[in-house]
């Protein structure tokens, strides 16, 4: 696949997956205020999906309403860390703050990509994803401290996710031409840069960081193999658009 | 979003323990009222006065809960981005309304906790309407619209009401309410206006919808009784079919408009007396729902517990020595 294109869809595809995920705290939250914040964080990614498959429109890929609403898993390219279901909070929360350190970084990184539109898509994400981040790490330090039970679901769900969250950094075969060509730094370096970033907020909390390079990453979703959730979730999010698809909802 | 429905039965005259309030507070507090001050959290109210505000503040904040249920079932089935987006968004808004009212009822004395609890124990009530299904993604546009459309029409009339935190928070309510409505009535009009299955699915959705519509406002005022002190009190600021009335008066037009047409064959304006005629709703269906024996009673709060007793170790967490609880002021 084209480097811009393999990129792209791979970014857009997390986005709106996690996006997607996050909004189904509406009405589940431990407290409101996590209800809203999380809505705020699945409305913002959802939001940055839609900018990323409107740059692959651009580059002569389908409308992104087509893109995200009519394909099924085998043709998505997210990690696997975003579609599993939301399960409990301690899950949920563990998730977002390892996942969006890695946007965070990843975005800035791609503030100077040689990619012109998607240096200028960057530079804007960025900004909400620090609130993203600012969100996740109050929490973790909040939860990660706090009473023997918090600490030990924190705990768990950690050690559960890291090798999910490891999945986020597979690298595919456009990889070199990715870098060479100075689209992005590659998938490498964001995962030494995100792992001292983790590491450092981890290290403030009375949680154990496990040895994360010794885990076995959950790869497979850049290429299309992803786990038995995805596709119940892209036929839920398409129930409505399928009944008619020439529709203008 | 929110209906009157069951909010103001009060106890008879006689319990209402007015004869134990010292006469001359209770005729400044009277006079204040009718020269159209507002009564603040730390002013002295007569505890009758407190009680249905608690109640009543209570029940509007379990309806924006409760109320984001139903629709938001349909976020994850939200056809396309943009429609994806805005239901994300108007939801959430609900939610923010349930914490801004928990807020005002807690000046009142009563925790957020307490009231959840009571929500989840069916010990306090929320509006009726959100007891009956959603089926489709017509249904969820129906409530936008039209839900949202009578909870406005509430709701302006409460924000003039005589408790200020309560104002304040229907004030900033109503100006979001304002955008749902348009939300709701743009995604009325693409599906009434749209291919034939959208049609369909639109007409199907507000042939359901109607005959609870026409109860959101709470029985008829000629069932409905002991409202007159509330309404001195500037509690209950005007009457359920007085709301009912200008409710049709705006929207049963704007539906015929777009092509829909409503499940009542007597739905006409009387020209003359300029108020709306229809089939008196069920009101013993009405009472049977409200007392738990609907179609979505049990799943609505089978939800709301499954939230609180999944969340309750992170809020154990929050409680730590040296965090107390504060009531809100405002």
């Amino acid at each position: 696949m084209d480097p811009k294109l393999d990129l792209l869809y791979r970014l857009a595809d997390d986005q709106l997956i996690l996006g997607h995920r996050n909004s189904e705290w509406n009405g589940l939250g431990p407290i409101l205020e996590e209800d809203i914040a999380f809505s705020s964080m699945a409305q913002d990614k959802l939001g940055h999906s839609l900018q990323l498959y409107s740059l692959l429109h651009q580059l002569g890929e389908a409308e992104p309403d087509t893109v995200a609403f009519t394909r099924n898993a085998p043709q998505f390219h997210c990690c696997q860390l975003v579609e599993l279901p939301i399960g409990e909070y301690d899950f949920s929360l563990t998730r977002h703050f390892l996942f969006d350190h890695a946007e965070l970084l990843r975005f800035e990184a791609l503030a100077t990509s040689t990619y012109e539109p998607l240096a200028q898509v960057a530079r804007k994400l960025r900004g909400e994803l620090k609130y993203h981040v600012l969100h996740a790490n109050t929490w973790m330090k909040r939860l990660g401290t706090a009473t023997e039970e918090a600490i030990e679901r924190m705990q768990r769900s950690l050690n559960f996710t890291l090798p999910y969250a490891l999945g986020i950094f597979e690298k595919t075969d456009a990889e070199a031409e990715i870098i060479s060509t100075g689209l992005f730094v590659g998938e490498d370096e964001l995962r030494s840069r995100w792992l001292e970033s983790i590491t450092k907020v981890v290290a403030q909390t009375a949680l154990e960081m496990p040895d994360v390079l010794s885990l076995a990453p959950v790869a497979g979703g850049r290429q299309g193999q992803h786990t038995e959730f995805l596709q119940p979730l892209l036929d839920e999010m398409a129930e409505v658009f399928r009944l008619d698809p020439t529709a203008d909802w | 979003m929110y209906g009157s429905a069951s909010t103001h039965d009060l106890p008879t005259t006689a319990a209402t323990g007015l004869e134990n309030e010292d006469p001359i507070l209770l005729a400044e507090f009277e006079a204040r009222i009718a020269r159209g001050e507002k009564i603040e959290p730390n002013d002295w109210m007569p505890a009758l006065y407190r009680k249905q505000l608690i109640r009543m503040i209570e029940q509007h904040a379990h309806s924006e809960i409760i109320g984001s249920l139903p629709e938001g079932t349909w976020i994850t089935r939200a056809p396309g981005f943009r429609r994806k987006m805005a239901q994300m968004a108007k939801v959430q808004d609900e939610v923010g309304h349930a914490q801004l009212l928990y807020s005002a009822a807690e000046t009142l004395g009563k925790t957020r906790e307490q009231m959840l609890t009571d929500l989840i124990n069916g010990k306090s009530k929320y509006s009726n309407v959100f007891n009956y299904p959603t089926p489709t993604w017509a249904d969820s546009n129906v409530i936008s619209w039209l839900i949202d459309a009578g909870a406005i029409v509430n709701q302006l009339a409460n924000a003039k009401g005589s408790y200020g935190p309560y104002c304040r928070a229907l004030d900033r309510i109503c100006a979001e309410e304002a955008f749902h409505l348009k939300y709701g009535h743009d995604a009325v009009v693409h599906m009434a206006t749209g291919t034939p299955i959208q049609r369909q699915m639109m007409q199907a959705a507000l042939n359901r919808w109607w005959p609870a519509i026409m109860t959101f406002f709470g029985p008829s005022d000629k069932m409905s009784v002991h409202t007159e002190i509330l309404m001195r009190w500037k509690v209950k600021m005007a009457s359920n079919d007085e709301c009912r009335n200008q409710f049709l008066d705006m929207y049963v037009p704007k539906i015929w408009e777009i092509g829909l047409t409503l499940p009542d064959p007597n739905l006409r304006k009387n020209e003359e007396t300029g108020q709306w005629e229809f089939t008196e709703p069920d009101w013993e269906d009405f009472k049977r729902v409200i007392n738990g024996d609907g179609p979505c009673n049990a799943e609505r709060i089978a939800v709301r517990r499954a939230a609180e007793e999944n969340g309750a170790w992170v809020r154990r967490a929050l409680r730590t020595p040296k965090t107390q609880y504060v009531r809100p002021l405002a």
